[in-house]
């Protein structure tokens, strides 16, 4: 069982979260605008890599706030809050 | 007498505390410390233990979890269907009977009695998992550097243990497994205790009692684990390897030096390194006559052991190439030494193999996770010796817990076989109750050998948890029955018991289901509560439905994004079904939204969507429109709900007494007022689920019951009714009304459901508006909602039946949609159903068949409305 850091209330037991898939896929500002295939592009498809990925986190029995984390996928690791530059949402 | 208990030594045991008990029908004696395995071998009980496949006699063969024959069934004083003697702590009035491999279960299972559980939780800095030398100086360690240290050992005893404050030490307690990030679970066999719980509040101690219990299920968190788990002895594949006699080396020891038991009377040892061949020194002071040593290193090899239902003697192979035979009782066999790996592999670390000590050694794992003394591959050197050349490959056992043999792993290869995971699958090494501690490597090495690979060339299969057995009624603990899962009721609770009704479980609600009369069979039960409902009047308990406030100055804008239709507009004061859409655009939740306020609605949610309809809200908000001024929270379980339906309503809520003018034109349908009902404050809201006139009255939860109570007393003259959800199904089928989730299963689209109505595409963007023109969303031959009526108006369909358009009774035969719900209706003096039908809503006035095993059945394909179409019901 993981132990999943929150930015709220720090490390905790993953049966306290929920998974919430890839991080960074924005709902289109205009889903009038796209094709059927670019919009099930983003209903449909993630990435599934081994390594580094971005994720996102409910912590849904704890403060109930969405969080974003990157995970290796390889050792399960979550991998330190400056592991990647720019901004996080 | 072979084996038997020494006068002296034993340094886990206490000669001053006899232990009475039983096996297979005998009454003996141990000592405590003893286990089960060594309390018999002090009684002169090698054998009498069955192979579970093959039948053939075996004998205890190990002192630890390692154990592949000594399998007992366990009936006092707590029964426990199989477990290894070796791991079983002696206590007085243990009853046991030995097992071939297989438990059973008893076919009554309150016959028996299982012992009590406990689930504890803890978070140390350092746990150590073994209490050996090497586990004991890690523990010690990490006391140094200061915060909590667990040492945790397998055994009801440590030599030299711990004596320092800051060493926790959970004796007798199995490490069942260790997963991501520190996370161990152990499972302690305590010895009857009961215990007490303390907690300090303000500085002061209380002190709670806890219900007896036997055995503990630690939940560890560690911030750094150390495995110190020592080392499993290999055995030597050579025919006949399997007798009662034939005894792990480093096992022969333990039982002279810790239980003061000598486990033979003339033994030979058989080794391929120091430590085995040490052991017959350890036998020669516990007065065992020891007849030879056979050192593998030399050319002077053990090469059968030979015997009936025992070791009688073992054929040697002479250094001049001869044979030559030995009388012994006891052959002590070691073929090196194992890292006792299964906890590291379970979580993911790797091996090597270690040319030296013939074995694979730990490499690279997590980086919170270690690995110390023996277990870490700190072991005498070995020769490589797996199978001995001589005699018959099918007596040359490598796993005994499932009878596999040398021949048997060549018979793998030989099928085209290459790796160890493929074998173990063809021949279930490795994968009996001790999980291949004595076979894994062994394996994998005659593997390699047989295929003419170089030594380690594979690695051993994986390991994974439970690292030993565990019943899943300790896993479960206190987790069953009434603790399985929240159980949440409504405040009418109470008296929904008092009527004696049949309940149902939806999500975690108990809800009634119909609430029978005397001996009333469940459908008079509801066909009455239904008639009540159309002819007079019925109360319904809807406090369970999902209640969530919405609430901020975008509050209007937002529910216009989650809902299809507009509720940005809905007038405060009115009330407005709501569709709720999944991004892929299938229906996900319905409701009514109530605007209380400008800023502020009331949204209910189905009894099992509150939840996620909840944490959807909250997806939203705070991830792609955290600019939204938008505040929800749950509600549910503050307001009680009387759900009054039926003709004779408004002369209920009239008579139980309210301030609001509940007239027909003053309270129109799809409104609420505030006021008082039965001298409570109350919300009155005109909506309805059956189609008749309905009143909602919305009550602060604790004035629930006497709410209840008075509608249910002034509802008596009128002929008031209590009726479940059953009843509320067949009366919102008749209408029509779907239940998300029964007549939806997420492949259901607002115009499969005939809901056209209810989408407002010229509104701007909401929720799954994109997915209703996918090319596949609108393709005319998706199923859609229906109304069925069986041709003998009898029939009851079986929900879940499937429809076919011909009745040609060949198969198979194209199906063209399914029954979601259906019912008798007392209304129409008929069955009837809902079904979901390919291209259904053109059919209208068609015949579909729905083949049910016992006869096919037709049905006519009617509108999903089949009561009351007009609408004319609902203002009374």
């Amino acid at each position: 069982m993981l132990l999943v850091p929150c930015p709220w209330c720090g490390p905790r037991e993953e049966i306290e979260f929920r998974y919430g898939g890839q991080a960074g896929i924005a709902y289109p500002s205009d889903p009038d605008a796209l094709s059927d295939e670019a919009w099930a592009d983003f209903l449909f498809m993630r990435d599934n890599p081994k390594g580094a990925f971005a994720e996102r986190w409910y912590h849904v029995a704890g403060c109930r706030r969405w969080f974003e984390a990157d995970r290796d996928t390889a050792t399960h690791a979550f991998l330190p809050a400056d592991h990647r530059d720019g901004p996080r949402r | 007498m072979t084996s038997g208990r020494l006068s002296h030594g034993g340094a886990w045991i206490d000669r001053s505390k006899p232990v009475g008990f039983a096996f297979d029908g005998t009454e003996l004696e141990g000592f405590e410390g003893d286990t089960l395995a060594s309390a018999l071998l002090a009684n002169g009980v090698v054998g009498g233990f069955r192979s579970p496949i093959l039948g053939r006699p075996r004998g205890i063969y190990s002192s630890g979890v390692e154990e592949p024959n000594a399998y007992v069934e366990i009936t006092q004083p707590w029964f426990d269907p199989i477990v290894a003697a070796t791991t079983v702590s002696l206590i007085d009035g243990l009853v046991a009977r030995s097992r071939a491999g297989v438990g059973r279960l008893p076919s009554d299972p309150g016959s028996v009695t299982t012992p009590g559980v406990a689930h504890r939780f803890v978070h140390v800095e350092v746990l150590v998992i073994g209490g050996g030398d090497s586990g004991r100086a890690a523990a010690r360690a990490a006391s140094v550097d200061g915060g909590r240290v667990l040492l945790v050992d397998e055994h009801p005893v440590l030599d030299d243990p711990p004596t320092v404050d800051d060493i926790a030490v959970l004796s007798g307690a199995t490490a069942l497994g260790v997963y991501d990030d520190g996370y161990a679970v152990v499972l302690e066999r305590s010895r009857g205790a009961s215990g007490t719980w303390t907690v300090t509040v303000m500085d002061e101690r209380h002190e709670f009692p806890l219900p007896h219990f036997e055995d503990v299920v630690w939940h560890i968190r560690a911030g750094r684990v150390v495995l110190a788990t020592g080392a499993i002895e290999r055995p030597i594949a050579f025919a006949g390897n399997d007798l009662p006699g034939v005894m792990l080396a480093g096992a022969a020891q333990t039982y002279v030096e810790r239980y003061g038991v000598r486990p033979g009377e003339r033994a030979a040892v058989f080794a391929t390194n120091n430590l085995g061949l040490g052991v017959a020194d350890v036998l020669l002071e516990a007065g065992v006559d020891m007849v030879r040593t056979f050192d593998a290193r030399s050319s002077e090899l053990v090469i059968e052991a030979l015997g009936g239902e025992r070791l009688e003697r073992i054929l040697v192979r002479t250094t001049d190439g001869g044979e030559e035979e030995f009388d012994v009782d006891l052959l002590a066999v070691s073929g090196g030494w194992n890292p006792n790996l299964g906890l590291w592999r379970s979580i993911g670390g790797g091996v090597r193999y270690d040319d030296e000590r013939a074995t694979f050694v730990p490499d690279g794992g997590p980086p919170w996770l270690s690995v110390e003394g023996s277990a870490a591959g700190d072991l005498p050197a070995s020769t490589p010796l797996w199978s001995v050349e001589h005699g018959d490959d099918a007596a040359k056992f490598v796993d005994l817990q499932r009878d596999q043999t040398v021949a048997d792993i060549a018979e793998a290869l030989g099928g085209g076989l290459r790796s160890v995971e493929h074998v173990k699958r063809a021949t279930y090494i490795g994968t009996a109750v001790d999980q291949g501690r004595t076979s894994g490597v062994l394996a994998a090495e005659i593997v390699s050998h047989l295929l003419g690979e170089a030594a380690g060339a594979q690695g051993p299969s994986n390991a994974r948890p439970p690292y030993a057995p565990a019943s899943y009624l300790a896993l479960a603990g206190p987790t069953r029955g009434d603790l399985l899962d929240p159980i949440r009721t409504t405040p009418m609770q109470p008296w929904h018991v008092g009527r004696g009704a049949a309940f149902e479980n939806v999500g975690q609600w108990k809800r009634p289901w119909f609430f029978p009369r005397e001996a009333e069979p469940t459908e008079r039960a509801v066909e009455r509560e239904c008639l009540a409902v159309r002819n007079a009047v019925g109360a319904m308990d809807a406090s369970t439905l999902g209640k969530i406030e919405v609430v901020g100055a975008d509050a209007p804008a937002f529910l216009d994004r989650m809902y299809t239709n507009r509720m940005s507009n809905l007038p405060v004061g009115s009330i407005r079904y709501g569709l709720m859409l999944g991004l892929d655009g299938m229906v996900l939740d319905d409701g009514v939204a109530m605007r209380l306020a400008e800023d502020r609605y009331l949204v209910t949610t189905t009894t099992g969507g509150a939840a996620t309809v909840l944490d959807r809200f909250e997806e939203w908000l705070q991830t792609e429109w955290p600019d939204l001024r938008v505040y929800c929270t749950s509600v549910t379980e503050q307001w009680a709900v009387v759900a009054i339906n039926g003709p004779r309503a408004r002369d209920v809520v009239a008579e139980a007494g309210t301030d609001v003018d509940v007239s027909r034109e003053a309270f129109p349908f799809m409104t609420f007022r505030d006021g008082h009902v039965a001298g409570v404050p109350a919300r009155l809201a005109r909506v309805s689920f059956s189609g008749e006139l309905a009143y909602e009255l919305h009550v602060p939860a604790w004035h629930g019951l006497e709410v209840w109570e008075a509608v249910m007393a002034v509802g008596e003259p009128f002929g008031i009714e209590p009726y479940g959800t059953e009843a509320m199904h067949v009366l919102r089928a008749e209408k029509g009304y779907v239940i998300v989730g029964q007549d939806t299963d997420g492949s259901v689209t607002p115009h499969d459901l005939g809901m056209d109505w209810i989408v407002n595409l010229s509104k701007g963007d909401f929720v799954g508006r994109r997915s209703l023109r996918r090319a596949d969303v609108v393709r005319p031959d998706r199923k859609q909602l229906v109304g069925l009526a069986p041709a003998d108006g009898r029939t009851l369909l079986p929900e879940g039946a499937q429809l076919v358009l011909e009745d040609t009774g060949r198969i198979p035969m194209p199906l063209a949609g399914h029954v979601t719900s259906s019912y008798r209706s007392p209304a129409l003096g008929r069955t009837f159903a809902l079904a979901m039908l390919a291209g259904g809503h053109g059919m209208h006035g068609g015949n579909v068949y729905a083949p049910l095993s016992e006869a096919t059945v037709p049905c006519t394909v009617t509108s999903s409305v089949a009561y009351d179409p007009e609408g004319e019901r609902r203002d009374g």
